[in-house]
């Protein structure tokens, strides 16, 4: 079944045309990396499909939801689908505690004490419970990032979206990110992970999505599209990343 | 001395008005800016014509100039009336408002977008987003020139004695003719002035470290 459905995506910033006519479909459970130069309109890409940028064109279907629909509730299909960004985003005045809780607490209606159960416990998946009190300015890149994977988490979301999670931080906090995202596609979340990583998208990813000039030029399986790609512009883009 | 001992008590009095209007002002102020200062961002064309036009005008003006509007401007029009000390607070509370809408637009945009971002992508509404996330941070940025703005005020309201309002400067007015000791009078009264501006200096310090961003 098919958790998101992209039909003929467009996306303008006034004249510049980032996105021309995207079309795909992500299987429930499914880990899908999306890589490409930049530029190539990967991260626009991953912000359609829970509308935080606005489409011009075309229909994306979430979970059932079609997020093109302007009459629909996009907070609602929102709940549903967690994001994770490249600089963490924080709340910087609230504390670790406080930045898991207050999506449960402020939209979901739950109650404090629940909130806390639930956010220590995935504070002490993604390593971080001793962190709980302290402020996201006292962690390192790495520590924000998980703290941020727990935050999304919190809202128990049926997808997860990665943009360039790892971008933004020093190369040694890189594996401990990358373990939180191995284990949770293990758990068997639906994720969409837009990287450079390319070694995490051949070991995690079910499918690679190679992108490049607001089109997608080629997908497949990651062994196939990493050691046999089709196009010579995916040729081009692996020889320098690879 | 006996002269300032004498004339202390009325001056007092004065400064218990000066202080009375101020803090219904601010207070008042400080709600029509955030309005005027939501208004100027949303995203609807005639609120941020009314915002922008409302900023300019009182910007664009003399305080003293609004003062005589509201007081005699609007008075002379037969449906409307109100008593000198309402005058003074409207025109404080308006004129600052222009000004804490500037300041609190500018604190809101100097808040990263990404903080939004993750807000919204968590399912927050957009007022919950104004409410949680971008006001309390942008707030803690805004405290100095927020503290700037109502020292301005409490200063614009000595020139409410010209409409006939018993404030500190008034009293101090009449206690100088009436003793013929103005040096006296008026640098006592500029030391009450300066104390209680102190006094809202290290209070806002106090109110800076409490909040301050971590």
């Amino acid at each position: 079944m098919s958790v998101i459905q992209v039909k003929n995506l467009r996306k303008s910033f006034g004249q510049l045309e980032v996105l021309k006519d995207i079309n795909v479909e992500i299987k429930e459970k499914e880990v899908v990396c999306v890589i490409g130069p930049s530029g190539s309109g990967k991260s626009t890409f991953l912000r359609c499909l829970n509308r935080l940028e606005e489409i011009s064109g075309g229909q994306v279907i979430v979970n059932n939801h079609d997020i093109t629909d302007p009459k629909i509730n996009i907070n609602t299909v929102r709940q549903e689908v967690g994001m994770v960004f490249q600089s963490f985003n924080l709340f910087p005045h609230k504390t670790v505690l406080e930045n898991v809780t207050l999506a449960p607490i402020k939209v979901l209606g739950m109650g404090k004490e629940e909130a806390e159960k639930t956010a220590l416990e995935l504070l002490t998946k993604v390593g971080l419970k001793e962190k709980a009190n302290g402020y996201p300015g006292e962690l390192s890149g790495g520590q924000k990032q998980r703290v941020a994977i727990a935050r999304a988490l919190a809202m128990n979301p049926k997808i997860m979206l990665f943009d360039e999670p790892t971008s933004a931080l020093d190369p040694e906090m890189v594996g401990d990110v990358l373990e939180v995202m191995k284990d949770l596609a293990r758990e068997g979340m639906t994720m969409v992970v837009v990287t450079h990583e390319m070694g995490f998208a051949r070991e995690v990813g079910d499918r690679v999505i190679f992108m490049d000039g607001g089109f997608i030029v080629e997908e497949n399986l990651p062994d196939e599209l990493f050691s046999n790609p089709q196009h010579e512009r995916t040729k081009a883009f692996l020889s320098k990343v690879l | 001395m006996e002269t300032i001992v004498a004339a202390l008590p009325y001056l007092l009095k004065g400064l218990q008005v000066t202080l009375y209007i101020f803090v219904i002002a601010v207070i008042l102020g400080f709600i029509i800016g955030t309005v005027i200062a939501l208004f100027r961002l949303a995203p609807i064309k005639i609120l941020n014509w009314i915002a922008k036009i409302y900023i300019d005008a009182i910007r664009g003006t003399p305080f003293l100039v609004q003062l005589f509007f509201i007081y005699f401007g609007l008075n002379s029009l037969s449906w409307i009336s109100f008593n000198s000390t309402t005058a003074g607070i409207i025109t404080v509370a308006i004129n600052a408002g222009a000004y804490f809408a500037e300041i609190i637009r500018a604190g809101i945009q100097s808040i990263d977008r990404g903080q939004t971002e993750a807000a919204r992508s968590l399912g927050l509404t957009g007022s919950q987003n104004m409410r949680f996330i971008v006001l309390p941070q942008a707030f803690r940025r805004m405290l100095p020139t927020i503290t700037n703005q109502s020292i301005i005020s409490l200063k614009d309201t000595s020139l409410l004695s010209i409409i006939g309002i018993a404030d500190l400067t008034q009293q101090g007015e009449i206690q100088a003719s009436a003793t013929f000791e103005s040096f006296k009078i008026w640098l006592i009264v500029g030391i009450i002035y300066f104390i209680v501006i102190y006094l809202l200096t290290i209070l806002a310090n106090f109110l800076e470290r409490r909040f301050q961003l971590r």
